[in-house]
């Protein structure tokens, strides 16, 4: 490569040069590729020499619980730790998030106990002087949130009701415009955030004074990135000159964000196709060949795979397999027309096989019937070879949001890049809310009064019109608490763990959208059809909670494109989003709702009760929207079918289902699976659908990993909204993902 | 998207069509181009010796459908249908419920959905007659072509099959053959080569189609409390497939093996 910077063929101009404006420096850029994946280059010897040894600290790391060393003195911030490498000699891109390989340094401002937790659970004390100022002088997010807590919000807590709130651990979601270090360098963001901050003045309201502070943090934030790049001999103050300072500088942003938080999720936003401009560039002028086009980006994506962030176990049972969701928006059409695939959308693909399969980056291609074909097919070959990518529909969130320039925060969820945020609110489970309904509001489990209000039922024998008038009474009030529980998580979250890294690259004063969720959906529309078209009597213990459920005559379950059962869930769903949307929201937040589980169905149904659609006590919920393993029987596409009814408005936040196939019942051969794989997608998405997760495995294979787990620590499977290694899951969750729906022919 | 229940039936007259269905399967990837909407009817007149669904054999069995329920859920499978697929109605044996299909395939045809038909050929009358005008693709199960082989493998001969074969090279409808290799019953080489021979000239034949024998259906055989006739055979080795595949392909233009 040539190390000469020159300045080279010059970009077309417009709005961006004048404004932050990376959308518009795309549009007028962008170089789309309607071809195929024959272009594609295999890894350089420097890949495969830095990947080996990647490789072996990742199984250092298995064999040593989960992880390979922690730092337990030097708090984690964007300039902490001395430069690391994993072997200088041979990176094209470096930076990592410690001075060594897979090292996970402490972030305690999310919580200083938890960390302390995690320090211990791996044999490890936590400098005392970072405990004995947390314990004195400086106060955590997790402090302040317990603070402002109601009576009410600890016990929906405890009870499960609500579950996974970042209240003892970092809100994650927000996307920085990682792409912006790239475009203008520090200097000039530094310039407009200091414009930015004259022209907020008074009246000195409570958000206003809060902006003022906020955007202050961001600029402090993008000098002490001018020094990280310092540590690595680079100079982010002024714009990326080429292909490989463009990826370097995206990356730089990006870690700064992940040294100083260690939010649930962290995306890395849509980078690929604003790369590729450079990339192209460097081509075209000669300056570097597709073999180094292609090792600079599987060297980003081998960065990427090796983040890591600090975990307590228990945070195993909502995030299970150590998940950082770097997700990556591949593809897509434009709102003026014509489509976002570059050669760059292909070479983020690739490095599924020039790295091998892997959960990290959550590669998620938004999905249109229009995109070309040789991306589609390509797209559905690498998804049949490695289980490694999600799709979703560009169709309907570019027409439904107005946006083209949008990332995926977490999972699957819609986020204008640079213009947006979102709050994440974790997720209530509807399933629990239900038999409050049949409970006169009583926890089924505990028998505590949950929530005053819901009349005793009259009959044991349960009667649909009675049960769904107590369901919503529940619904409404559990949305309140909900409501409540995420007003003060995000503000103690601004206050005490704000995120001035990654809003240092988003516009100063963004829209904000809170994220709520439901889990047990599927339980839900059945428990309800049972109800409705079967006769369900409640078996009571002494207490007069409702055990267990008798169901005499037979029901319609969710899952088979059934209208009759699929609406009550097209229904609830409704509802409970309309509970949502009518409480105040802190900054006025958007509220939205997801139907998404990550792996918490397991412990979600570990913690609910027998359920009227004949569901055990203790049993897994099916993950996201999905229907309940086994009730599908119609096959795979009625199952598809039943979840693309569930209107994205009600569930803007997303709407998960993740599909599992055994390889020979896609298709006969290489061909006829990939180019089913494409129906599929096609005819999913064309129905209004949101996401799909695609597996295609054996069951078989599966089974063998849980015996031999050595033997397959690259395999990757999608669970509901981003991709784990199976060898990293629990055995419950194994089991749970072993029992799931995979569509086979006999 | 055209109102299907307008179209040719009173509410009335479609509750009087009820099918007689095994099972439904939406993803069908193997019986028929693209992605198919699998109906597998209920009854069969053939008792086949390694018959992988023995329950859909009996008349009285089964769960009755509406066929505008039927029709509704293969339409709502349209946006899949892009690379070539659509309904297919296999078995059980669906010619012996031909009058009803008629009904079905009239109206999936108004919807422009292609449609395939996966049949023994055991039975033919006026009502198969008039199923195949609608029918875009004939999936034709031949057991074996030589009569008392046929017999012994599925309790009946083989003339039927072979005159509604002759049938369906008469009105030159598309058809692939399916041919299940079972190891010591079906797969003598003299007997491959005659029903390459029989088969080389209908030029409505466009490809044959090799299913290999496998035993999943075997557990059911005893869950109904039947003997599973072929109980200890084994399945084909792949140089058995490759050997049966290098025969076929020495009559017809395409063989696959599924």
């Amino acid at each position: 490569m040539s190390n000469v910077v020159t300045q080279t063929k010059q970009f077309v101009d417009g709005i961006w040069k004048e404004e932050i404006d990376v959308r518009n420096f795309v549009q007028l850029n962008i170089t789309p590729y309607e071809g195929n994946g024959d272009f594609l280059c295999g890894p350089t010897d420097n890949t495969e020499i830095l990947f080996d040894i990647c490789m072996k600290a990742v199984q250092e790391e298995l064999a040593n619980n989960g992880v390979r060393s922690i730092d337990p003195d030097v708090i984690s911030r964007i300039n902490s730790h001395a430069a690391g490498y994993i072997s200088k000699e041979h990176e094209v891109i470096v930076g990592l998030q410690t001075d060594e390989l897979l090292k996970r340094a402490i972030k305690p401002y999310g919580g200083a106990r938890v960390v302390e937790k995690a320090c211990s659970e791996h044999g490890i004390q936590l400098n005392p002087q970072v405990k004995e100022m947390f314990a004195n002088y400086i106060k955590s997010h997790n402090d302040g949130v317990f603070d402002a807590y109601t009576d009410e919000i600890r016990t929906f807590r405890s009870l499960g009701f609500l579950t996974g709130l970042p209240d003892n651990y970092a809100r994650g979601r927000i996307i920085g415009d990682y792409r912006r270090l790239a475009l203008y360098g520090a200097d000039r963001l530094i310039t407009q955030k200091e414009q930015d901050l004259q022209n907020l003045t008074g009246p000195m309201t409570d958000a206003r004074i809060r902006l003022r502070e906020e955007v202050n943090e961001q600029i402090k934030a993008l000098k002490e990135i001018k020094a990280l790049g310092s540590r690595y001999g680079l100079d982010l103050s002024r714009p990326a000159e080429n292909a490989k300072e463009a990826v370097q500088w995206v990356y730089m942003a990006y870690l700064a964000a992940v040294k100083e938080q260690d939010g649930a999720a962290m995306s890395l936003g849509n980078v690929s196709s604003f790369l590729d401009i450079y990339i192209e560039r460097d081509l075209q002028e000669g300056l570097i060949t597709e073999e180094e086009a292609q090792e600079m980006i599987d060297q980003l994506v081998m960065k990427l795979r090796m983040v890591r962030h600090l975990r307590m176990e228990a945070y195993n049972e909502i995030f299970a397999g150590d998940p950082t969701w770097v997700t990556e928006a591949i593809g897509g059409l434009s709102l003026a027309g014509g489509h976002k695939v570059t050669k760059n959308s292909f070479r983020f693909l690739q490095t599924l096989y020039n790295l091998g399969p892997s959960p990290e980056p959550n590669m998620t291609v938004l999905w249109s019937s229009s995109l070309p074909k040789g991306f589609k097919e390509f797209c559905a070959k690498v998804s049949v070879d490695t289980s490694s990518i999600q799709y979703e529909n560009d169709d309907l969130m570019r027409c439904t949001r107005n946006a083209d320039d949008y990332g995926i925060a977490c999972c699957v969820s819609f986020q204008e890049i640079g213009k947006h945020i979102q709050f994440f609110g974790a997720r209530t489970n509807l399933a629990k809310t239900l038999l409050l309904a049949i409970n006169s509001g009583r926890c089924e489990n505990t028998g505590a009064q949950v929530i005053n209000g819901v009349p005793a039922l009259k009959s044991d024998v349960l009667d649909f019109d009675e049960v769904m008038a107590n369901f919503k009474i529940a619904m409404k009030e559990v949305a309140r608490v909900y409501v409540e529980s995420m007003n003060i998580i995000h503000f103690m979250h601004d206050k005490y763990y704000y995120e001035r890294a990654q809003m240092a690259f988003v516009d100063t004063d963004p829209k904000v959208n809170v994220a709520y969720g439901i889990a047990g959906l599927s339980i839900v529309a059945d428990s309800l059809s049972a109800i409705k078209h079967a006769k369900v009597t409640a078996v009571r213990n002494e207490d007069g909670l409702a055990v267990d459920f008798k169901i005499d005559g037979e029901f319609p379950f969710y899952g088979n494109d059934n209208d009759s059962v699929d609406l009550l869930a097209v229904d609830v769903t409704s509802h409970f989003n309309k509970q949502l949307s009518a409480y105040e929201t802190y900054k006025n937040a958007e509220p939205t709702m997801s139907i998404l589980t990550i792996t918490s169905n397991v412990s979600y149904g570990r913690k609910t009760g027998a359920t009227p659609d004949g569901r055990a006590r203790g049993i897994a919920f099916a993950p996201g929207a999905n229907p309940m393993h086994g009730r599908d029987t119609h096959g795979a596409i009625a199952s598809l079918n039943s979840v693309a009814k569930l209107n994205y408005e009600d569930a803007l936040d997303g709407i998960s289902n993740t599909m599992s196939l055994i390889p020979k019942t896609l298709g006969n051969d290489e061909n006829s699976r990939m180019r089913n794989l494409v129906a599929i997608l096609d005819g999913y998405f064309n129905r209004g659908a949101h996401h799909l997760n695609v597996n295609v495995l054996n069951r078989e294979l599966l089974m063998d990993a849980m015996d031999h787990p050595e033997k397959y620590p690259q395999l990757t499977i999608r669970v509901s909204g981003y991709a784990v290694n199976f060898v990293r899951l629990s055995r419950d969750q194994q089991m749970e993902v072993l029992s799931r729906s995979f569509f086979d022919k006999f | 998207m055209s109102n299907v229940k307008t179209l040719l039936f009173s509410e009335k007259e479609v509750k009087r069509d009820l099918l007689n269905i095994h099972s439904i399967e939406s993803f069908g990837t193997f019986d028929g181009p693209g992605i198919r909407y699998v109906l597998f009817l209920q009854g069969c007149p053939f008792k086949c010796l390694y018959c992988a669904n023995p329950d859909t054999m009996k008349f009285e069995d089964g769960k009755e459908y509406r066929i505008a329920d039927v029709v509704k859920e293969a339409m709502n499978m349209k946006s899949y249908y892009t690379n070539g697929g659509g309904v297919t109605v296999s078995g059980g044996e669906p010619c012996c419920q031909a009058k009803k299909l008629i009904s079905l395939f009239e109206q999936l045809k108004i919807e422009g959905i292609h449609t395939a038909l996966d049949t023994n050929g055991h039975v033919m009358n006026q009502y198969v007659k008039n199923l195949l005008e609608l029918t875009d693709l004939v999936l034709l199960d031949v057991k074996h072509i030589n009569d008392s082989m046929h017999e012994i493998v599925t309790g009946k001969s083989n003339h039927k099959t072979l005159e509604f074969a002759n049938y369906l090279r008469e009105i030159e409808k598309p058809t692939w053959l399916r041919y299940v290799l079972v190891p010591g019953l079906t797969d003598k080489p003299e007997h491959l080569h005659e029903l390459g021979e029989y088969f080389k000239d209908f030029k409505n034949v466009e490809k044959l189609e090799i299913q290999p024998y496998h035993t999943l259906g075997e557990h059911k055989w005893e869950h109904l409390g039947m003997d599973y006739p072929l109980k200890g055979t084994p399945v084909n080795t792949k140089d058995q497939l490759d050997k049966a595949k290098e025969i076929f392909e020495q009559y017809f233009k395409e063989v696959v093996v599924n």
